[in-house]
């Protein structure tokens, strides 16, 4: 990997006695794509305040290009904000709002032009110039937004949560617009989200946050699949967490048995085992049903208790003695039928351990 | 029907016949040709309305009125508005509520105490008598209404147009003229119409610190009850009534375009 792009050293943010973010330390390449990810209050969006300059850290540092930023005022900064409600100049045309930048830069008349033209292209907005903001759809007002924020090519481009206020189907459509103009622009982009798939499908890394510090940062492959805390396992997708006491370990597998009672092969996960009582995450897809061709380590009877029609799956409820377990089922199962008996298996390497118990205390 | 909306709607009733009652029953005065203030009219003419702008005295209070208006509209809307910018936001400390206050104090101090205090202080720096002293003086309590309009419309500034006004390059004195006042303008611009509208209305501070050359179309109505009851006072107040609507319907109309 280059040198990091932008850098934060065990930077602290408090307000009064409530610490935000917590010794955080975070690198972030050139061009790079990163998602931070987190449930509400985790101190996503300070932190990002914090590289847009709008809140100092109480103790840190941060550096962009090598540069420490920590004094620089906003408007010093060069970089694109996008703002969850769009922020966009209420008193101010289309073209006007996105002319502002180059504006503050003395850009001279002809280039404005010419810049915001190209750039109302890009979104898709040229017919719109001369509306006000309140003339136009959500959808329209995050283009108009977006351009705003790309139009004088900033080194980073913030964006907090720029999708919240829009439909699905709209959502989808900017995440692939915003994607494309990553890779386009090679921008480096810092996407706050509290949308897991957002975070999956659009970024090169997720950065897991919880209580002001990362709980976990990599690809979306390796936050989705090789969790470090049950947390993460939690928070991404969904997940069966199950307590376990160690019975043995050989390499990477061990053998345990769940507090329900159930005996499984599992892998040791990426943290590592320390203590005699772990947590592992079993994915509900990993789960399979009645597929007895499968030479699989972990073999369990079960009985459906709920389910549910999701489209395109079946979310279903088995329980095995006291232990429930959430399995995604094919959505023509047969065995999706409530009260019937079913064949569950699956492999050790789905059973993934993502803590020792202690460790989810402090976590939780 | 049920009682609330009956009683609602007795309840307006009264508060429309309080409020314009009075202005409907002398209104018609403003038109008499005689030379008395009292019902029945004899007969119709505007020699009220035509004495209002021909004789001296008359004459000159109007001007008086729209000079003086006019000065402390720019004033208290400049003093106002620095004053609601720099209270705003802030967090509720000892020091800022006790500016507000102090800010406020005027719409409830009576205006014969502030006037007294005015004319002795006045009369140290040689404003009595003046132009100057009476736009002062009418600034003090207008300045009240242009903050209380000011502030509230400050309220409605988002502050993350203002940051993001900022990440997009522009320094403090910028994000001010460029986002933060253009936003506010609805507010500014009715506090100013207050304003002038309490520099029109104002007596009693008038009476303290204002000569002879400085009076004003208010007092010059209140010297007329005293001395002789013409129906002038009621042309002029014709005058008052129709200003203050068109002020209020420019405020309405403003509010709407900015809206
Ligand atoms: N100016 C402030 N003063 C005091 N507390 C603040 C301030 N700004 C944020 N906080 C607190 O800091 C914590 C983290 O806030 P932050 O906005 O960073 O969360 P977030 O991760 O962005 O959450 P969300 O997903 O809800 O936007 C919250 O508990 C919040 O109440
Ligand atoms: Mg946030």
């Amino acid at each position: 990997m280059d040198s990091p792009f932008i850098s934060f050293r065990q930077v602290v943010k408090r307000f009064g006695p409530l610490t935000v973010v917590d010794h955080l330390d975070l690198d972030i390449t050139r061009g790079e794509f990163i998602a931070l990810l987190g449930p509400s209050g985790s101190g996503k969006t300070t932190l990002l305040m914090m590289l847009a300059g709008f809140e100092q850290a109480t103790s840190g540092s941060i550096e962009v290009g090598g540069v420490r930023v920590d004094g620089l005022p906003p408007h010093k900064r060069n970089m694109g904000v996008v703002f969850q409600n769009y922020a966009l100049f209420p008193h101010m045309s289309v073209r006007d709002n996105i002319a502002f930048p180059l504006k503050m830069r003395n850009t001279p008349k002809a280039e404005i032009a010419t810049r915001v033209a190209r750039v109302l292209d890009m979104v898709k907005l040229s017919a719109m110039a001369e509306r006000k903001p309140a003339q136009l759809s959500g959808g329209q007002q995050q283009r108009v937004a977006l351009a705003r924020a790309l139009v004088f090519e900033p080194q980073v481009v913030l964006m907090d949560e720029p999708l919240g206020a829009l439909d699905k189907k709209l959502r989808e459509q900017m995440q692939l617009d915003i994607r494309d103009l990553h890779r386009r622009l090679g921008l480096t982009i810092v996407f706050v989200t509290h949308d897991q798939d957002e975070a999956l499908t659009m970024s090169d890394r997720i950065a897991v946050f919880n209580h002001g510090r990362i709980e976990q940062i990599g690809t979306p492959r390796e936050i989705y699949e090789l969790p470090r805390t049950p947390f993460v396992a939690e928070f991404i997708g969904e997940t069966n967490l199950l307590s376990c006491k160690v019975e043995e370990q050989a390499g990477e597998t061990v053998r345990l048995t769940t507090d329900g009672g159930l005996t499984l092969s599992a892998h040791a996960g990426a943290a590592g085992i320390d203590g005699g009582k772990v947590r592992v995450s079993i994915r509900p897809e990993a789960i399979r049903i009645n597929d007895h061709a499968a030479a699989t380590a972990n073999r369990l009877t079960a009985r459906i208790l709920d389910a549910v029609y999701f489209g395109d799956h079946m979310r279903l409820v088995a329980s095995v003695g006291e232990q429930r377990l959430i399995i995604k089922g094919d959505r023509t199962s047969e065995a999706a039928e409530v009260g019937r008996e079913v064949a569950l298996s699956f492999a050790a390497s789905d059973v993934w351990v993502v803590g020792s118990c202690d460790q989810t205390s402090a976590t939780a | 029907m049920r009682p609330l909306p009956i009683i609602k709607l007795i309840f307006a009733s009264f508060v429309v016949i309080f409020l314009l009652g009075p202005l409907v029953a002398v209104l018609p005065l403003s038109l008499t040709d005689s030379v008395f203030l009292n019902y029945p009219i004899s007969g119709y003419s505007t020699r009220w309305f035509k004495e209002l702008v021909t004789a001296e005295s008359w004459r000159l209070s109007i001007v008086n009125s729209l000079l003086i208006g006019s000065g402390t509209t720019v004033l208290a809307t400049l003093l106002g508005t620095l004053a609601a910018l720099g209270l705003r936001g802030k967090r509720a400390s000892l020091l800022v509520s006790t500016l507000r206050t102090v800010f406020l104090l005027p719409m409830v101090v009576p205006a014969v105490v502030l006037g007294v205090g005015m004319q002795l202080m006045f009369a140290r720096y040689g404003l009595t008598n003046t132009y100057l002293g009476v736009i002062i003086a009418h600034t003090v309590v207008a300045v009240p209404f242009v903050l209380v309009n000011v502030s509230s419309a400050l309220q409605g500034v988002d502050v993350r147009l203002e940051q993001a006004a900022a990440s997009l390059g522009a320094a403090p004195p910028t994000v001010l003229f460029s986002v933060t006042l253009p936003i506010a303008l609805p507010g500014i611009i009715s506090g100013a119409l207050f304003a002038f509208a309490t520099s029109l209305d104002e007596v009693v501070l008038t009476l303290f610190v204002a000569g002879p050359n400085q009076r004003t179309l208010a007092r010059q109505m209140f010297a007329t009850i005293r001395e002789n009851i013409s129906p002038a006072i009621v042309s002029a107040a014709a005058v008052f009534i129709v200003g203050t609507i068109v002020l209020s319907l420019a405020m309405l109309a403003i509010r709407r375009r900015m809206a």
